[in-house]
């Protein structure tokens, strides 16, 4: 899973450049220019390091709360393959969360700020899990829209510039692979399925197709914090050129299903190689960057329970460890 | 009342014969379930048949803007390297 740059009303906003020694600035950016890789004591523009903690950190909230949606239907998976494919997969996703908070407390930041900021509803995550999985189609769809957008999107950041971020990104990218072609067989079961079955499938395809063309964030016209992450390769594509490749990859895909992408206005431009698409609806989006989708609430909550439910067991741990070592002292 | 476990690094061999590797990290209370987590988070696909953990705090590392002068010597010692000395192609196995 992935999430799209969500700067917007972030407090911790990059800050200026300008106070920065323009000596080590200037070293800085020769190495970053060579593709050369920053390791977490090597110096780095303050900027730098906070536009990093708020992408790592958003990536790795996505990734647990992105169990959500999926583990909503862990205890309904039609068959035993399905339940036991479905866990492997949410295990994965909570893995790549643990990768990604890592990388990010290479930066100086805290497990417990990042997950303060995430239950408090200060950081962001990606808006694609503030949609609900209505039906059992909807988990085929997920893993082949949503994990197949997040494979898209992830693929390029093997090569930022941030050392632990990259190396946790091949991590993520070996194992994501199987996420979307699990989603797609679910799919292809359901379209060659019983006619129920198959309008299912489609309708999962129409909720599911316009919220993973907006994982790619908003377009590279509107994506202020752009310029500066690509020069310092944090970013490595843009928004428009990922979106568009999504789409190109995905259509013959939809249509080996005998399904249909909804999008009246899509249409193969041989001219560009590519397709032509409507608009993204990006009210739609920005509504659900500020918390308005329909399960915004709910998912926060989940989280929270999670965290405050599982908190006798932290504390259990702490005191037999206080205790073996009071042991081991004495 | 929450706090953070320790951070433990996590170092795997991938197969017998080679050496461990370092791969990333984890928090755990103590060194037992560091590795246990170590094994849930690092190897849910066959990636190790060996784990060791390390408190983050226990590694010492060399200073990288010390980098240039620390490893320096090394390199203007090409005298170290087999290709530094020039045998005629006619004498073999050497």
């Amino acid at each position: 899973m992935y999430t799209t740059e969500l700067g917007k009303a972030d407090p911790s906003a990059p800050v200026s450049i300008i106070q920065e020694d323009p000596a080590l600035l200037e070293a800085f950016e020769v190495r970053v220019a060579a593709d050369e890789f920053i390791e977490p004591k090597d110096w780095m523009p303050e900027a730098y390091r906070k536009t990093l903690v708020r992408q790592i950190s958003q990536h790795a909230h996505s990734e647990f709360v992105g169990m959500l949606p999926e583990g909503n239907w862990l205890t309904r998976a039609p068959s035993l393959r399905r339940k036991a494919v479905l866990l492997a997969k949410v295990q994965d996703e909570g893995g790549h969360g643990l990768y990604l908070y890592c990388a990010a407390e290479t930066l100086g930041t805290s497990r417990e700020e990042m997950v303060e900021a995430l239950h408090s509803g200060k950081a962001k995550y990606s808006t694609i899990f503030n949609y609900p999985t209505l039906t059992w189609a909807d988990i085929g769809a997920i893993g082949w829209l949503v994990d197949g957008a997040a494979i898209m999107n992830q693929v390029p950041l093997q090569r930022t510039s941030y050392g632990p971020y990259a190396r946790a990104m091949v991590r993520v990218c070996k194992e994501e692979s199987f996420h979307q072609r699990q989603g797609y067989e679910i799919m292809m079961a359901m379209a060659n399925g019983t006619a129920e079955q198959k309008a299912m499938a489609q309708d999962a395809l129409n909720r599911w197709w316009w919220p993973s063309l907006m994982m790619f964030g908003p377009p590279d016209a509107n994506s202020p914090n752009s310029a500066q992450s690509f020069r310092w390769r944090i970013k490595r594509d843009s928004n428009d050129d990922l979106r568009q490749k999504f789409v190109d990859i995905t259509v013959p895909q939809a249509e080996y299903l005998g399904l249909t992408v909804p999008d009246p206005a899509l249409a193969w431009n041989e001219a560009k190689g590519g397709y032509d698409f409507g608009e993204v609806d990006w009210e739609e989006f920005y509504a659900v960057v500020r918390g308005e989708g329909p399960t915004a609430k709910e998912r926060m909550k989940a989280r929270r329970d999670a965290w405050n439910q599982g908190a006798w067991v932290r504390e259990a741990a702490d005191a037999y460890e206080a205790k073996r070592q009071a042991r081991a002292a004495a | 009342m929450s706090h953070d476990w320790p951070l433990w690094e996590v170092f795997i061999r991938s197969r017998g014969g080679l050496g461990h590797k370092h791969v990333g990290s984890v928090h755990a209370p103590d060194s037992e379930l560091a590795v246990r987590h170590a094994r849930d988070v690092y190897t849910r696909r066959l990636e190790g048949v060996s784990i060791w953990v390390v408190r983050s705090s226990d590694i010492v590392a060399s200073d990288p803007e010390q980098a240039g002068p620390m490893f320096e010597p090394a390199e203007s010692k090409v005298y170290r390297h087999p290709t530094f000395y020039d045998i005629p192609d006619i004498v073999k196995h050497i």
